[in-house]
């Protein structure tokens, strides 16, 4: 982590509330937070606990019911209220990547095609290069060809990480992204992720029921009912 | 970099037996389509050909039942009226015609003719005015008659080659024992003209035993003539009846259009058909995976992208499907002319399903709107899915 790193990411009082009937639940309730450039957060938690809610308001694949939530100082939901669709599929196009539990990988498109999936809805210069360059770094490069049928499921993640990388985001959101694998697999992509992290300098922000994932992690923020637990307070 | 067209493409060969099917589907609309509007346009263009080959415009026969005698007219046949040879000196001194010509038909049923037996015809024909009024007939060998009374034949292209006759051989009218020569064969000409077997007119009586009887005269008419004046003074005259060609191709016409709308019924019910395929093949396609969409709006796609995307999708289902059913229309063009005419009342000789580029241009327009409307939904719901949701939608 860059020490005294600039603050790209502040959640301020954020609330998420569910309506199931006449009953209320807050999957989020009242959290805020600061992630600074370059740092490796991981929240745990029970399940149900809201990681998950919560990392997606982050990721601003969902709205929060109310609070405020900013990304490099640019203030993207306020009082509850986001900015427009438009906006918000800029913003994920340019600031995040996602890493999620299932791979989503497209199974009739090769390995290559799906790392370079991103380009066809929108160009970027020198996007075959980084394409290339990020398959190496995923140690997946030797099989660019390959459907994902015909690799393992720990390679199937690296070409979704991989997938989340090609748009240089400067945060990557993972949410369970050891979820599907064995102990070792689990392992390696853990080891991906850090090195990421301290090579490239990528802010990442991990959800995890894997305490051995959780523990690379710079910081480890538990939830509880939707809360930050603070083991001190209780 | 890949193109939002190869992505579409594979995403169809995920479920290829269900895009085939489709596919199939989109074809069999576009076969029917092409086909209709093949025949619609060749039915026509083969009536007008054989009409404007008749050499007349006007033709009166026996009174009797005016469809049986436009029938006989175009096609030939037995059961045929007689009426006094008089009549054509009466006609040709009326001051609109420009030439008359007689004619008596006979039909001879040959045991040996096919499989099980058929029917020659033989016409009888004016050697001073018929080849006059059909002057655009050739000749692929010999020429018309020597003299009126010659006992001579002229064989059109097919009944040449039928009889397996050449010039100088002999022919047998099996019923009445007689041989008559073959002297002249015409080329191929598309109409019934190529089967019949034409003899001078008095050869045709005499051999038959028909006095100063016909079964029809052809009328030309002169160019700046009123017809239709000209026709009720024909209708004066006793005991015959006048089929004008307009009338001849009128009558045809109306019989045909029946066929047509059901068919054109057909057409539209199979195009229907191939909508809701398309509708519900691109639709379960987007619900199944509706998690992949919503990954893809994650990265950075707009609804417009995945609009496209499956708009993209739906438009190679229907372009295939009509490549397809264009290829099957040409390919089948025969078989489906065989079974136009076992449905039609009267059929000209000659091409009824014509099939060229605009016509195929024309259907590949229509296929291709149907592809731009059947996805308009599907891409229109796929656009407007939340990311969350979709990944949600069977995470939990």
């Amino acid at each position: 982590m860059k020490e005294n790193g600039q603050k790209v990411l502040e959640a301020d009082h954020l609330v998420k509330i569910y309506r199931r009937g006449s009953e209320e639940i807050a999957a989020v309730d009242d959290v805020s937070l600061s992630v600074k450039e370059g740092e490796f957060v991981a929240f745990v938690g029970p399940s149900g606990s809201g990681k998950t809610t919560l990392i997606n308001i982050l990721g601003c694949l969902d709205n929060p019911s109310s609070g405020r939530l900013a990304l490099a100082g640019r203030t993207v939901v306020d009082h509850g209220e986001a900015l427009s669709e438009a906006t918000l599929t800029k913003i994920r196009r340019e600031i995040f990547g996602y890493i999620f539990q299932k791979f989503y990988l497209i199974p009739t498109l090769t390995v290559i095609e799906n790392v370079m999936l991103p380009f066809t809805f929108y160009k970027k210069p020198g996007a075959e290069n980084e394409v290339e360059r990020i398959l190496k770094v995923m140690g997946i490069d030797h099989r660019k060809e390959h459907l994902p049928g015909q690799i393992s499921g720990g390679e199937m993640q690296r070409v979704a990480i991989a997938r989340a990388l090609v748009n240089r985001p400067s945060i990557i959101l993972a949410d369970e992204p050891t979820g599907n694998l064995d102990t070792r697999r689990s392992q390696e992509i853990g080891d991906l992720l850090k090195g990421l992290n301290q090579k490239e300098g990528l802010t990442i922000i991990l959800v995890t029921h894997n305490p051995a994932l959780a523990k690379m992690a710079d910081r480890i923020i538990e939830l509880r009912d939707g809360k930050i637990y603070d083991p001190a307070q209780g | 970099m890949i193109k939002i067209f190869n992505v579409a493409y594979k995403n169809l060969l995920r479920k290829k037996a269900r895009s085939g099917l489709t596919i199939i589907g989109i074809a069999l609309a576009a076969w029917v389509l092409v086909s209709l509007l093949g025949f619609n346009k060749g039915y026509e263009s083969s009536l007008n050909r054989d009409i404007d080959n008749l050499g007349f415009q006007m033709i009166v026969t026996a009174k009797g039942c005016p469809y049986e005698a436009a029938t006989l007219m175009l096609k030939g046949g037995t059961g045929l009226r007689y009426m006094p040879q008089s009549i054509t000196e009466q006609i040709s001194k009326e001051p609109e015609v420009e030439g008359v010509t007689a004619m008596l038909m006979q039909a001879v049923f040959d045991p040996n003719k096919g499989e099980s037996g058929g029917y020659s015809a033989y016409l009888g024909v004016d050697p001073a005015t018929f080849p006059q009024m059909k002057s655009f007939l050739e000749f692929k060998q010999g020429s018309w008659f020597t003299n009126s009374e010659a006992m001579e034949a002229v064989l059109g292209y097919e009944a040449a080659e039928l009889e397996q006759r050449e010039v100088g051989d002999l022919l047998l009218i099996t019923e009445k024992n007689v041989e008559v020569k073959v002297v002249g064969i015409l080329k191929r000409t598309g109409t019934q003209d190529d089967g019949t077997i034409f003899l001078p007119l008095k050869a045709v009586q005499k051999i038959f035993g028909i006095k100063d009887e016909l079964t029809g005269i052809g009328i030309k008419v002169k160019k700046d003539a009123n017809i239709a004046q000209f026709e009720e003074k024909m209708y004066k005259l006793p005991d015959v009846q006048v089929v004008s060609l307009a009338q001849v191709k009128q009558t045809i016409m109306t019989l045909v259009s029946t066929a047509k709308v059901m068919v054109f019924s057909i057409a539209l019910i199979a195009i229907l058909i191939s909508v809701v395929g398309v509708i519900n093949t691109i639709l379960m396609s987007v619900m199944e995976r509706l998690q992949e969409i919503g990954i893809l709006k994650a990265m950075g796609a707009t609804a417009w992208d995945i609009f496209k995307l499956i708009w993209i999708e739906t438009l190679i289902l229907c372009i295939s499907g009509g490549i397809i059913g264009a290829a099957l229309a040409m390919a089948t063009a025969k078989l489906t002319e065989v079974l136009i005419r076992q449905l039609l009342p009267y059929a000209p000789s000659g091409g009824l399903v014509q099939i060229n580029l605009p016509l195929v241009i024309l259907t590949f327009g229509v296929v291709i709107l149907i592809g731009l409307l059947s996805g308009v939904y599907p891409s229109w719901k796929a656009g407007r899915v939340r990311p969350l949701e979709a990944i949600r939608s069977q995470v939990e």
